[in-house]
């Protein structure tokens, strides 16, 4: 068991996972009479992973620098509404509409960042109290739907390429772009750093401070380009969107189930994608069973909790050998942290 | 289980080295006994708008309104203290709103079973929230995410199957009843019965070495295991310590209204007031009385909002702002106080503000030791 779990990654595991998920409800849905592979149901699931993807990829990452981020769903109403008020149905405000949505969101992101990293105030504590100030505003300015979008703007959510929507490819350069940044610059290799031990990093010579806000930054940005996803899917702006979806924890257990430690450090975006796509798989199956929607909850549950200690107890194989100096140290070759590959 | 916190089997400390004044200047200045003056604040800047507040029957009625609340708070205190979180506590709260709707329905002879039978859901809530973060190492947040999702999951299930209705007025008394014809004071509310009684007891046990090993277990698992702790089963315990507050939270909020609604979003208001209060997330600061004053401060502070009439719908913006200030405000203080070389002895300088328990237990036990003492001793 050991020597088998330790050469597997973690994301080799999440995929494994996905895989078994995928068998299973592939061969559920043909019980009940019905193709799990047509191309109607792909593009169902696909769908279903593009507004979750886009938040988990930037939980991700804040995540990574050892944050949270609580104030997501708040972004993604306001992007919804603000995009939505800006555009007011003419074709020719996309573009400024777009621009601004975004900008507030690094806005808000920026806030976050700075009451992390400055302020010293725990992740989980700064981006709630962002939010709620975030929700505060929404509720006082925006009592009903407001805004809408033009039918240019609406056709990104209905456009596909084969039996792939195009929010769907939005989502995956989004991600292939942050999996770039983690693996290939400057920066990204400092999240790993700032996210496995502050301290360390600190010694190292690093800045700890703009990992945290690029991190928070972007994790917003992509929370507001989901905004304005769901703005094209709904045709209105609304503002409770992003609460009624749940997208705060929902994110985080993606990430987690993902295979990323929740202290940070550890993990990366294949393994989110991986996450959100069990996560579609099963609400799919559920759906083809005609499970009560909220027996789902149920599951979603127990499923995230499951995962998560079958990863835990991985990582405690693994971790002893890296970070404890009595144990003497452990095969090579076994995962390499790549926060040890910043120097 | 723990002989590690005995101050008597050590070389005599003085109880405190400084007057009682400046002790009490000293505890008001750390996050902990700020939020005692937080509440004196918006007390009277409160009074000042309305004065009609400021009369003692609608003051005791307010301290038994907020009783739920500060309730969940300490019981939050007992995780967050231990280095956790614990997210199911809303839905805790309304799993025993439900359950007291549906089986105390019209039947009086049920109250007492339904009770038990509550008390005995929190606690198994709390036993599988402690376990699966202990045993099987999942982030607490994850496992208290999961049981939330599954609680809310399977009430709206059971939604379509029965109704909730509204238990029985005995049982609902808990909540809004109160001991009639006092003088001064019209009525004292239950609720504010229960939270003096469930402080006193908090107070209590955070000197007994349960809560001695707690604290020592957010601050530092290794140490704390090195020197006998049983981390798992002390953490269990707060979880369990965390649902049964929500439990007696929701037989409090009952007496109000049933429903569904009940709870959500309970989690949160705890851990804001559990942090308003100055108790630091991550474990091994704070003082669990202050955590119960932070629960009112939060209260008074949407009080205040309403006296000066301002949108209801700012308040969420208000609340964000105040943990983020307060946070920041008591990282920086917590921090000016580990570089300052010897901590002041009174690192948690509540007992001196907290009247239940000041006059008697001061003197007996000295301040609590600081962490490093304890290290010292069992290296």
């Amino acid at each position: 068991m050991r020597g088998r779990s330790a050469g597997l990654s973690s994301t080799a595991i999440v995929y494994l996972v996905l895989l078994a998920t995928t068998v299973v409800g592939a061969v559920l849905t043909a019980t009940v009479g019905r193709n799990f592979f047509s191309s109607g149901n792909i593009s169902a699931i696909l769908t279903a992973t593009s507004i979750l993807g886009l938040i988990a990829i930037g939980q991700t990452l804040v995540i990574l620098v050892g944050s949270l981020d609580l104030s997501v769903p708040y972004v993604v109403s306001l992007a919804s509404i603000i995009g939505g008020t800006t555009m007011a149905g003419e074709s020719g405000n996309i573009v400024p509409a777009v621009l601004l949505t975004l900008a507030v969101a690094a806005a808000i992101g920026l806030a976050n960042g700075l009451v992390v990293s400055q302020l010293h105030v725990h992740g989980f504590i700064a981006t709630l109290g962002v939010g709620l100030v975030v929700s505060g505003y929404i509720g006082t300015n925006y009592q009903g739907s407001s805004g809408s979008a033009p039918k240019a703007f609406r056709a990104v959510d209905e456009a596909k390429i084969g039996p792939v929507p195009v929010s769907v490819l939005i989502m995956l350069a989004l991600a292939a772009l942050a999996f770039l940044m983690l693996s290939r610059t400057r920066i990204g290799h400092h999240m790993y750093a700032v996210g496995g031990s502050p301290e360390v990093a600190r010694l190292s010579g690093l800045r700890t401070s703009p990992p945290v806000v690029v991190a928070h930054v972007l994790c917003s940005v992509l929370a507001g380009v989901a905004g304005l996803l769901l703005l094209s899917r709904l045709s209105v702006g609304s503002p409770t969107i992003g609460s009624q979806g749940g997208y705060d924890l929902l994110s985080i257990a993606a990430v987690v189930l993902g295979g990323t430690l929740l202290a940070g450090g550890r993990g990366g975006i294949v393994g989110t994608l991986g996450g959100v796509a069990i996560f579609a798989v099963m609400d799919n199956t559920m759906g083809a069973l005609e499970v009560n929607p909220f027996l789902k909850d149920v599951v979603r549950g127990v499923i995230i909790i499951a995962a998560v200690a079958v990863y835990a107890r991985r990582n405690l194989q693994v971790r002893p050998a890296r970070f404890d100096r009595s144990v003497p140290p452990a095969p090579a070759g076994s995962t390499p942290p790549p926060a040890q590959e910043v120097r | 289980m723990t002989t590690t916190t005995r101050p008597d089997e050590r070389p005599g400390l003085p109880a405190h080295s400084r007057s009682f004044g400046a002790r009490l200047a000293a505890g008001a200045a750390t996050p902990g006994g700020a939020v005692y003056v937080l509440v004196l604040v918006l007390l009277v800047s409160i009074i000042i708008s309305n004065p009609n507040f400021g009369e003692p029957g609608a003051l005791i009625r307010f301290a038994g309104r907020t009783a739920p609340i500060a309730i969940a708070a300490m019981g939050q205190y007992y995780v967050i203290v231990s280095g956790e979180f614990d997210l199911s506590m809303g839905a805790v709260v309304t799993t025993q709103v439900v359950i007291a709707g549906n089986m105390a329905g019209d039947d009086s002879s049920q109250v007492v079973p339904v009770l038990v039978l509550m008390l005995v859901v929190g606690a198994l809530i709390g036993l599988v929230n402690g376990l699966v973060t202990t045993l099987l190492r999942v982030p607490s947040f994850i496992v208290t995410l999961g049981t939330m999702l599954a609680l809310f999951g399977f009430l709206r299930y059971r939604a379509g199957v029965a109704p909730a209705g509204n238990p029985v007025d005995e049982f609902r008394e808990i909540g809004r009843g109160g001991i009639q014809d006092v003088p001064v004071v019209e009525v004292i509310p239950y609720p504010l019965i229960i939270v003096v009684v469930l402080a006193t007891l908090a107070a209590f046990s955070m000197r007994r070495p349960f809560g001695r090993s707690l604290v020592a277990t957010g601050d530092n698992p290794d140490a704390a295991r090195l020197g006998g702790t049983s981390v798992w089963w002390v953490k269990t315990r707060a979880f369990m310590i965390s649902s049964l507050s929500a439990t007696v939270a929701g037989i409090i909020l009952v007496g109000y209204a049933g429903g569904r609604a009940v709870g959500q979003g309970y989690e949160f208001s705890a851990i804001t007031a559990v942090v308003v209060g100055g108790v630091v997330l991550g474990g091994g600061r704070g003082w669990v009385l202050s955590a119960a004053a932070g629960a009112y401060a939060l209260e008074l502070l949407f009080v205040l909002l309403t006296v000066l009439h301002v949108p209801s719908t700012w308040r969420d913006s208000v609340q964000g702002l105040i943990i983020i200030v307060a946070v920041a405000a008591s990282a920086r203080v917590w921090q000016v106080g580990r570089r300052g070389g010897a901590p002041p002895p009174t690192t948690e300088p509540d007992p001196i503000n907290d009247p239940i328990n000041d006059p008697t237990t001061d003197s007996a036990t000295p301040t609590p030791p600081t962490p490093g003492t304890h290290q010292g001793e069992h290296r």
